[in-house]
């Protein structure tokens, strides 16, 4: 035991003497919060736009007026026709262009069909439908206003909708149990499989296994340091979540922290289990990237819908236990419930740890020395 | 000149020797390609909606029925009352809860106004205002249906004025389309960024480094003979990518091929001097990881790969200012989809060399024979 405290204190003071590491490892939670919370946001302000209007006249330029006074837009350009409308799409200059026919408002008044043009550059997609969706809005608006007030329809069903668990639907419910579930696997399987394999690649972990420390004791010895300091990283990002960012924290918390574990717990085991595989930092590093984050990001329903994908890769993030931990964190945090609703989840969670545990141990035996 | 061939032969049998790398080299951008274009969707599907009706009508049953036979839906069943209900929604088994009121068609037929509560699970904000809106059509259709019925006229009234919506270089509105240019430069950064980064430091730290010291390689030579064979994997990588993006994914290649490549040697120098800089102030493999991670996770993020950089406020705006990827993705986009030319990304394009140049000269000048 004395030996294995030991071996743990050097552990402790290789991670802290590398202070630009460390720096890095708290700043890059950090960094995430901040930038998802606020700076990745569709929200339109100031979007550039061309106006190509043929018709000029009153409709057109009363539309544009409140167009441009609704702050989501910007003219941009002024055009006289259609070819300079490609020109300046190609420079990226505008990223939507609204056209009045000619006679726009002479067909409006006399009550024929008139035609407004929404043209956006959809090689930026989502700005595309954002733009043409807020124009739209303000257009019809208008047009309303124009009709006078609608006149109260007979038979009208009210629909009320309420907005369960997050009413001003804000982003940071998505995200910060996405980031959490990035950050503690960064921090422990990439850096368990990374420092591990640096044994192996400098040879050092040959002096380990000479030493009169077991398999074990070396591995857990490893583990240890980087299971407090993800922990510490999850409290750091639960905290940011909760006072920068307005999350709520309706459940215990006591059970969050305990449920962080367990999925630090099983961040390390596929730490372990890559660094079994791999014999070089940079295999390390890169299978952890590959099989891992990726995966992470893509499938665990952290950015994209796992309902909208097909079958096969439904079935694959079924196994990426993202997923899983991301549905705790909500699950805790934001609608307050317990263990009732997450043991699925949980013993999942649970299973795949002891699945990978037992993979590497049993792959320790024969690679590790 | 002979020396810089032998760095460069070495670095080459160095990475075919292990096998598992070059695997993966290869392997990561035809897996994040692939991820992208079937896992990345914000389309909202396969909703699951459960009703609470406490009418008991046919007007109740007619309107659910109308959410049974539409595609965006999956009907998870009838509920006693409002609480199960809500258990539903914290389950997460049920997107929506659809309740419909007691007397919702007498209310309807003696006071013409009748009202149906929707409760949406809204911790993913955008899928929930999606999701309201899918069903809230699906009411009003059920609506206007009825008053059909009722009146025996149409009240939809004349649309005077059409707004007709074109979505030029994407007109399905692809998500793939307007991610694969990006995704194809993002790797690029990895590799040049990353593996360089690592690439180098590995030697400092198993020592190889004092070795390559005293042989008689000069400084400009070492750098050149790290910076070559990334700049040709890069180029590999790249050209794998645009096959898989323009035959299997179907990208349009509006623009000039031989800009495209000349953009990606230019990305490339970039990316490896960076890598260079990033290993020239890293003793460790594991440091420099950390500290290629930290600048790359902030350049992607903040790259307009997901979302737009007009829309980020100031202080990111300013950061992205010396975000090489924000410029390559927009050149990406620009050449690829819309068939920009030279003239029209020349910006771009002095900015990016700007970097390289910058960044390589600051690589050389920190990387010191004595380690």
């Amino acid at each position: 035991m004395k030996r294995f405290l030991a071996f743990v204190k050097k552990e402790f003071f290789h991670i802290l003497r590398d202070r630009r590491t460390l720096l890095i490892l708290f700043g890059l939670p950090f960094v995430q919060v901040i930038l998802f919370g606020f700076a990745l946001t569709n929200e339109i302000k100031n979007a550039k736009i061309a106006l190509l209007d043929y018709d000029h006249g009153q409709h057109s330029r009363q539309l544009t007026d409140r167009l441009l006074s609704s702050g989501y837009f910007q003219v941009a350009e002024n055009l006289q026709s259609y070819k300079e409308l490609e020109a300046a799409f190609r420079r990226g200059v505008v990223k939507m262009a609204i056209v009045f026919p000619a006679n726009f408002t002479n067909d409006y008044t006399h009550g024929k069909q008139a035609q407004i043009q929404l043209l956006a550059d959809a090689s930026e997609q989502n700005t595309a439908i954002s733009l043409t969706n807020y124009a739209t809005a303000i257009i019809q608006d208008y047009l309303r206003e124009q009709t006078g007030a609608v006149q109260a329809l007979p038979l009208a069903i009210d629909i009320q909708t309420r907005m369960v668990f997050n009413p001003e639907l804000k982003g940071a419910f998505v995200f910060v149990p996405g980031v959490m579930a990035l950050v503690l696997l960064l921090v422990s399987a990439l850096m368990t499989s990374v420092t591990i394999a640096r044994e192996k690649e400098t040879g050092t972990m040959e002096v380990l296994m000479v030493s009169p420390l077991t398999q074990l004791q070396i591995l857990f010895g490893k583990v240890l340091p980087y299971l407090l300091m993800s922990f510490l990283n999850g409290c750091l990002i639960i905290a940011l979540g909760v006072w920068l960012l307005g999350v709520p924290m309706q459940g215990s918390l006591l059970l969050l922290l305990a449920e962080t574990l367990l999925f630090i717990f099983l961040a390390l085991s596929i730490g372990i289990l890559i660094s079994t595989l791999a014999e070089t930092q940079l295999v390390a590093m890169f299978a952890s990237l590959v099989i891992m984050l990726l995966p992470t990001i893509f499938l665990s329903g952290f950015i994209f819908p796992v309902e909208s994908m097909p079958r096969p890769l439904q079935l694959i993030s079924s196994i990426i236990p993202a997923k899983y931990f991301i549905a705790i964190v909500k699950g805790i945090m934001i609608k307050g419930v317990g263990l009732t609703y997450l043991w699925k989840e949980t013993l999942t969670l649970l299973t795949i740890s002891l699945v990978l545990t037992g993979l590497s141990l049993r792959n320790l035996k024969t690679r590790l020395a | 000149m002979n020396r810089i061939g032998y760095i460069i032969e070495k670095e080459f049998k160095q990475i075919f020797r292990n096998k598992v790398l070059l695997r993966m080299l290869l392997g990561a951008p035809v897996m994040q390609l692939i991820l992208l274009s079937y896992a990345a969707n914000f389309e909202v599907k396969n909703l699951t909606i459960a009703v609470v009706d406490q009418d008991h009508t046919t007007y109740s049953q007619r309107m659910v029925s109308k959410f049974r036979y539409i595609d965006n839906f999956r009907f998870l069943g009838y509920l006693p009352a409002y609480k199960p209900a809500y258990q539903q929604l914290l389950s997460g088994n049920a997107d929506l809860v659809l309740v419909i009121p007691p007397h919702f068609e007498r209310d309807l037929g003696k006071e013409n106004r009748g009202a149906v509560q929707l409760l949406v699970n809204a911790i993913d904000g955008s899928k929930a205002g999606i999701a309201a809106g899918y069903a809230q059509q699906i009411i009003r259709s059920f609506n206007e249906d009825v008053r059909a019925e009722a009146l025996a006229v149409s009240t939809t009234g004349l649309a005077r004025v059409t707004i007709e919506n074109q979505y030029w270089f994407n007109p399905r509105l692809e998500y793939k389309t307007f991610m694969v240019p990006g995704i194809l430069f993002e790797i690029l950064i990895l590799v040049g960024g990353l593996i360089a980064a690592l690439n180098i430091v590995r030697e400092k730290e198993i020592g190889t480094q004092e070795q390559l010291n005293v042989t008689p390689i000069r400084k400009y030579e070492f750098i050149l003979g790290k910076l070559i064979p990334f700049v040709i994997i890069g180029l590999v990588q790249f050209s794998l990518g645009l096959l898989i993006g323009v035959f299997w994914f179907r990208i349009p290649f509006e623009g000039s091929l031989a800009l495209m490549y000349g953009f990606a040697f230019l990305f490339l120098l970039l990316s490896v001097g960076l890598g260079l800089l990033i290993s020239a102030v890293s003793d460790t493999q594991q440091q420099a990881m950390f500290a290629a991670f930290f600048c790359l996770v902030l350049f992607i993020l903040l790259s307009g790969l997901f979302s737009a950089t007009e829309n980020m406020p100031g202080w990111a705006q300013y950061l992205n200012v010396i975000n090489p990827l924000k410029y390559i993705i927009e050149v990406g986009r620009n050449v690829m989809l819309k068939g920009s030319t030279f003239r029209d990304v020349q910006q771009q394009a002095i900015t990016l060399a700007l970097m390289a140049l910058a960044l390589i000269s600051l690589a050389s000048w920190s990387y010191r024979k004595t380690v």
